[in-house]
């Protein structure tokens, strides 16, 4: 098939190099380069790399117990913090958190890896199986989170170590959220996603109820009744429309979706890519989806960004990752018009934009950049269903400091909320916190009749 | 160029650098792969009296402690001496010896502690044209179990006992290598100095057990499940080493009695200080094991280069150099006051020297300064004990910087006094002297 021959096609390329592509993006360490990294750490007192950690995981400690050959303790000071803290090790984006933190940057502009650390302990311990948290004894709570992503799983965790049954509901057919279907296939090899939710729910009180959505089959009024807290975990689930002539057109697809089913197939063979690839956006899903045509055969593959470089907010070695796979990135251009043939795509009219005082202003200068498929990911909405009067503002729900909304009961973190930053490490973080509140308000109420025998 | 050439109590060797007599100076293979990787002498693996040699354990004989990313800190041994029959040894030295004419060799001995024993081998070692020999008094496991090796060094006269017999029967230059496990290094020097010894060499190994194993609770190294102090060796050793050496090299009763320094030496810098301490030359062992002849060069060139720096000509220019100033804490300056300095510039914020002082110490750094994190030298708390220097991660961030006389010292609320003072005439000190007019 190859990559030269026009349209959307699947299979462009010798079974064995999807293999490659998809293959591991940072290969996990061994135990000699896990001692040989850890040794680089200086174990820093109220470390840098701790403190931009939005889950505060103590990085110095666990990097000292690889270090000393105990990376079942290590996994152990990890999870305690973040219990998604395996794909967070996949996933975040560490040189713009904890690694850009690290104090050898100051030292050697090389920072700790951190993150491959991090998996290293995880990976050792959820090979081994190993459980660090029971649950405490039944509290008789019943909490529902709706969302099976990083803040509800996080959330529901953190409830069954206290001891609170735990109802999961997810439209999807998957639990994992954005980390089972929004996360680039190289990221997250070897079903990763799912073997993390078999672990977290292992402790046991948690059920999931998939295929259930919020607005659809149920209403947070419905919730609040049913059960003795909420915890609203969504993600986002629109897209936001590029609102041009030609939208409509075969072969403009949303890249989440194209995102979604790259991780949902297991060879990526019979995923289609175009030949030439226009991915519209400046963010890491922009990157992820022009990174991942060019590895399904694409052959050209451009990257049309309405701003400057210095305001995407794909991180400079996503930035860097996807040049050095062959993407280019282009900026100050935004879409126009998409060219119809056939009712196809055949390319994409796009003009050049400057800041005038501030503001993105176009030039009035056009091109046409020629296509046959074009992925908009300028970004995502919340889609705000069924929850009835709770306050919310920018289309997001507003909580405060604990994860509280505006109304008494319900909790709610990541994505969906006022703030969020787009991270599964600060889903994360929102989630185990809302956890810790609900959990206090429980205490704070007098205990059940049922408890009490 | 600098002039490395040595003069160790008349034997000549073109560098200071010896191999110590060890495991890699067993065999003429290895002796003569030394000479051609550039060394300037070795001490001969010791040679036991005639007769069926010693045996050594089968299993493990070397055990280790390691530092980051693995590199050898401390190693030890349970090696015997020369487990060779005497005569194929001696060949081979009188071979080696002709091979190498302008190399030191020297033949390492122990052999009972009886007269007639050393009687016998002197002879036989003088015949393969050695340039000297060393009693090894020092090894401390397995032969010191049968009255030899450290059993002879730990009794300052059977030192000297051994060391008269065999300045009566050889006319070799006799090198007296001590062991550390003594309390006081003096004693066995000051023995071997009156018994007629040319030199001491030291040190030898220390006693240790590297490790244990947790899963069979076995010492390292394990001999089917069970283990056996052995010679404590390798990096971790040369601060005790280098004292010893001044020890020695201050004590008015051995000064001027030629040392070969041996301790942990492991690049020329190590070789140049045991020199400024006193050591004629020095001996090298664990170094060679760990990376192997060829770091000899590095040793060669790096020694050679620093006294052209430095305008040093020969190793005369630099031996001994250190020994003035090496004294008793009693004579040390308290009028001499330092306060750490941290060079902003070059901090990288780990904050080590922040809980350190904080944790451990005197309160003297501090962790916030309105409200930002930063890392900076209150002169109030400090009394300038080094520790933040010493685990500071960056070389020269944090440097001791003393004060002038005359400046305030923030801690004391005084002014640095700018005379010399001591313990002896301190007012604390109950014996104080009066100071001397």
């Amino acid at each position: 098939m190859g990559t030269t021959q026009s349209g959307i096609l699947a299979g462009r390329l010798p079974l064995a190099e999807y293999e490659k592509n998809f293959s591991d993006l940072h290969p996990p360490l061994d135990k000699h380069e896990a001692l040989v990294a850890a040794d680089r750490c200086y174990f820093c007192h109220d470390a840098p790399c701790m403190t931009a950690c939005p889950t505060s995981i103590d990085i110095p400690l666990f990097i000292r117990q690889i270090a000393t050959g105990n990376p079942i303790g290590s996994a152990k000071t990890i999870f305690d913090q973040n219990i998604l803290g395996g794909m967070c090790a996949r996933v975040c984006p560490t040189e713009t958190l904890c690694e850009q933190a690290c104090v050898r940057n100051t030292a050697e502009e090389r920072p700790v890896e951190i993150g491959r650390l991090q998996r290293y302990a995880t990976d050792t311990a959820m090979r081994e199986n190993k459980q660090f948290y029971a649950r405490a004894a039944s509290s008789g709570r019943r909490i529902a989170i709706v969302g099976a992503g990083p803040a509800g799983l996080a959330c529901a965790h953190r409830l069954a170590v206290k001891g609170h049954e735990v109802v999961i509901y997810d439209a999807r057919e998957k639990s994992g959220g954005l980390n089972e279907y929004g996360i680039a296939a190289y990221k997250s090899v070897d079903d990763f996603a799912q073997k993390e939710v078999d672990y977290v729910l292992s402790i046991g009180g948690i059920e999931v109820r998939h295929g259930q959505a919020l607005g659809r089959d149920f209403s947070l009024a419905d919730l609040a009744e049913q059960f003795d807290a909420v915890f609203l975990g969504l993600g986002l689930a629109g897209v936001n429309a590029l609102r041009i002539e030609g939208e409509n057109a075969e072969g403009v697809d949303d890249a989440v979706d194209f995102i979604a089913a790259l991780r949902q197939s297991k060879t990526r063979v019979d995923i289609p890519v175009g030949r030439r690839v226009v991915v519209l956006g400046g963010g890491m899903t922009a990157i992820d989806a022009a990174v991942q045509a060019k590895l399904l055969g694409a052959e050209e593959v451009t990257i049309c960004y309405r701003r400057g470089k210095e305001h995407m907010n794909a991180s400079e070695f996503e930035q860097d990752l996807a040049a050095s796979k062959g993407v280019a990135i282009r900026h100050w251009l935004q879409p126009k018009r998409i060219a119809v043939k056939d009712g196809k795509v055949a390319g994409i009219e796009l003009e050049y934009t400057t800041l005038a005082d501030g503001k993105l202003t176009p030039t009035g200068e056009t091109g046409i950049i020629a296509a046959d498929q074009i992925f908009k990911a300028i970004g995502q909405t919340f889609e705000s269903f069924g929850l009835g009067t709770l306050q919310m503002e920018g289309g997001r729900i507003v909580v405060d400091a604990e994860g509280r909304t505006s109304l008494a009961g319900v909790w709610a973190g990541g994505d969906c909320v006022l703030g969020g930053e787009d991270l599964t490490v600060s889903a994360v973080a929102m989630g185990r916190d809302a956890a810790e509140s609900i959990n206090r308000a429980f205490a704070a109420e007098a205990p059940l009749a049922s408890a009490v025998a | 160029m600098a002039d490395l050439r040595n003069n160790f109590v008349g034997v000549k060797s073109p560098n200071p650098f010896w191999l110590a007599s060890a495991p890699p100076t067993d065999k003429a293979y290895n002796v003569e792969r030394a000479f051609k990787a550039g060394w300037g002498g070795v001490v001969w693996k010791t040679l036991g009296e005639e007769g069926p040699p010693v045996v050594n354990v089968n299993g493990p004989r070397y055990g280790a402690i390691w530092g980051a990313d693995r590199r050898l800190l401390g190693f030890n041994n349970i090696e015997l001496i020369t487990d060779r029959d005497l005569y194929v040894n001696l060949r081979e030295m009188k071979q080696v010896k002709m091979n190498w004419p302008d190399r030191a060799l020297i033949a390492s001995i122990m052999v009972p502690c009886v007269e007639d024993a050393w009687k016998a081998i002197l002879p036989l070692v003088e015949e393969t044209g050695a340039d000297g020999i060393e009693l090894n008094f020092g090894c401390p496991h397995g032969m010191s179990e049968r009255g030899m090796g450290s059993a002879v060094g730990q009794v300052p006269e059977y030192i000297e006992m051994v060391v008269r017999w065999c300045k009566q029967y050889t006319r070799m230059p006799v090198i007296t290598k001590l062991t550390p496990n003594i309390t006081d290094i003096r004693k066995p020097a000051r023995a071997a100095k009156a018994g007629g010894t040319d030199a001491v060499s030291l040190i030898n190994t220390i006693n240790s057990i590297t490790a244990v194993d947790l899963d069979t609770f076995s010492p390292e190294p394990s001999i089917d499940g069970r283990g056996s102090h052995g010679g404590y060796c390798g990096p971790a050793v040369k601060p005790i080493a280098l004292n010893m050496v001044a020890e020695i090299a201050r004590d008015p009763e051995t000064y001027g009695l030629p040392i070969s320094g041996i301790g942990g030496i492991t690049t020329w810098r190590d070789a140049a200080e045991f020199i400024a301490l006193g050591a004629g030359n020095v001996q090298v062992c664990t170094a060679a094991m760990t990376y192997g002849f060829k770091i000899v060069q590095e040793m060669i060139t790096g020694l050679s280069d620093w006294m052209d720096a430095k305008g040093h000509r020969t190793l005369d220019d630099i031996r001994g150099r250190a020994v003035p100033n090496v004294t008793d804490w009693q004579y040390l300056n308290l009028n001499y006051v330092t306060k750490a300095q941290i060079d902003q510039d070059a901090c990288i914020k780990c904050g080590r020297c922040h809980i350190a002082c904080e944790d451990t110490s005197h309160q003297a750094i501090t962790q916030f300064v309105n409200g930002v994190r930063h890392f900076e030298v209150i002169e109030e708390e400090c009394v300038g004990c080094n520790l933040c220097v010493n685990v500071c991660p960056v070389e020269n961030c944090i440097t001791m910087v003393p004060l002038a006389a005359g400046t305030l010292d923030k801690r004391t609320g005084k002014p640095v006094d700018p005379n010399y003072a001591n313990w002896t005439t301190h007012p604390n000190n109950p014996m104080a002297r009066e100071a001397a007019e």
